[in-house]
């Protein structure tokens, strides 16, 4: 059993906010969702799935569906971090595959801006004995990830300054965007060392926000409005540590993609638009590595010279200016991954970043921390 | 420049032993007597083969950089490393006593034992 085309993205919304010191977290998610259905044509009252994650506040879908005042009859939490959301469409569409829901809805909302909680130890966490005496955070954990790949593959900061420098370009026509500003190679590489060799600017933003998606069935799909996205395919993959026989130049996107372009039957010079996970430049390098879109060490080669730029390079990605510019909401970017392509597939990106003909679109996330453990998730999606 | 100065261990039953012997000066790793593979963290389970039987051993204490990267933007500057120790498994540590600037991935190192906030000092690696 496959869930290629056994369920259509059909409500997609990105909460405008990026600075929200006036809202709660369970508000966000309820306006996002609101939002979503709006989108898609649908009213709370239709929805009979509710997929969220560890950014749900309370007991997760207890909480929010109490909150929302759903009635549903099939609720997934799963949590790997901020892939999260790009796995929730897969696992929607196994729901809806299997008959447990038709019109399932996705939440993400939180507010790192200005209510930021401090990443405390999860004292019961198997690693914490071993590892939280060494002040790992996400920016040195990606950093020794990009030090190990620079070691191997000779790719340099420069390079991984073209991906904000291409992001960049495209947050300039978002509107909504957190950083609208075009940036180069020298802003980038010149901007305050973080965690060696990750400066300010590889780094993705912190912003307070939300997004939410509807995942319906083929028959309700057929009944609305909106344009059909639907899905074609996705794979799944947590990588750790294996023991100590650690390997931090690859992810697992090596794993997942391979799973979801099988899935799909396509080809990546099928794919015209790409939504690649950027909590970090060197996220988006390896992951377009482990995709398959270039060789393996050649990711700084690939996205140099402009080729993640909407209508000058071969791989258009983010045009909305991803996590490194647009918005990062609740410090997980997976569900704007899908919101973008899911704008692209429609013909509804900003005109001046949307990819013509764009059929077949990918989105890929990595949740968790890519120096330590993390879950990858790849999701293809056509327009029909 | 100020040394970061580690928390305490986070200890439980299953990683009593480790912290126990770390108060000794003593770092431990696992190693599966059924597959004869060491392996780090340490675990009652072999991740490799999945054996219960598994045996803590000292660890040499000598490795080399697998990688690392230093976090800039705190008051005490620090530099997270894994380093790949003599008996094979890398192991997620600190480096100390060191330029951060001239630490380079594949450079020796030997473990040290720094002391912590309260409790058993905490094994990190200093170049030789």
């Amino acid at each position: 059993m496959s869930i290629k085309g056994k369920a259509y993205i059909m409500g997609a919304y990105e909460h405008p906010t990026r600075k929200a010191p006036d809202k709660s977290v369970p508000q966000i998610h309820a306006e996002s969702a609101m939002g979503a259905l709006k989108d898609a044509g649908l009213t709370k009252d239709d929805v009979d799935g509710y997929f969220c994650a560890g950014d749900a506040p309370g007991l997760g879908p207890l909480s929010m569906v109490d909150y929302m005042g759903l009635k549903v009859k099939h609720v997934d939490s799963t949590d790997v971090g901020g892939s999260s959301y790009i796995l929730h469409v897969a696992h929607a569409a196994e729901a809806i595959a299997a008959g447990k829901c038709s019109v399932a809805l996705i939440t993400l909302a939180g507010k790192p801006l200005t209510s930021p909680v401090p990443r405390a130890v999860i004292p019961t966490a198997p690693d914490a004995s071993y590892e939280s005496p060494y002040g790992i955070v996400v920016a040195n954990s990606y950093g020794m990830c990009a030090m190990r790949h620079m070691h191997e593959y000779g790719t340099t900061s420069e390079q991984l300054a073209w991906i904000k420098v291409a992001a960049s370009h495209h947050a300039q026509y978002n509107e909504h965007a957190f950083l609208r500003d075009v940036v180069t190679v020298e802003q980038v590489v010149n901007s305050p060392m973080i965690s060696n060799p990750l400066h300010r600017l590889d780094c993705c933003v912190i912003t307070d926000g939300g997004g939410a998606l509807v995942v319906t069935s083929p028959e309700v799909a057929k009944s609305l409005k909106r344009p059909l996205v639907r899905v074609m395919g996705a794979g799944e993959a947590p990588k750790g540590q294996a023991g100590g026989d650690t390997d931090l130049t690859y992810s697992g996107a090596r794993w997942s993609g391979p799973i979801a372009f099988a899935e799909a039957g396509v080809k990546h010079s099928d794919i015209k638009y790409a939504s690649i996970y950027d909590s970090f430049t060197i996220t988006v390098l390896m992951q377009i590595e482990d995709l398959g879109f270039c060789e393996k060490g050649q990711g700084g080669k690939f996205v140099s010279d402009g080729n993640l730029i909407s209508g000058v390079g071969k791989l258009p990605f983010n045009t909305d200016g991803g996590g490194l510019c647009n918005n990062h909401p609740a410090n997980r970017g997976g569900i704007t991954k899908v919101i973008e392509a899911v704008r692209q597939l429609r013909g509804e990106a900003h005109p001046k970043v949307q990819v013509k003909n764009c059929d077949i679109a990918l989105a890929h996330g990595t949740g968790g921390s890519l120096g330590v453990r993390h879950g990858a998730a790849t999701l293809i999606m056509e327009r029909v | 420049m100020a040394e970061r100065q580690f928390p305490a261990a986070i200890a439980n039953p299953e990683s009593q032993p480790y912290w126990d012997a770390a108060a000794k000066g003593k770092l431990l790793l696992k190693a599966c007597k059924g597959c004869k593979k060491n392996f780090f963290y340490p675990r009652s389970i072999c991740p490799f083969c999945g054996s219960s039987d598994t045996e803590w051993k000292e660890a040499s204490g000598k490795g080399e950089i697998y990688s690392h990267s230093t976090m800039r933007r705190v008051p005490e500057p620090y530099a997270l490393a894994y380093v790949t120790l003599a008996e094979g498994p890398k192991m997620l540590t600190n480096i100390v006593d060191c330029d951060f600037d001239a630490l380079k991935i594949g450079q020796k190192v030997h473990v040290v034992f720094k002391p912590a906030k309260e409790g058993p000092p905490i094994p990190a690696f200093a170049p030789d």
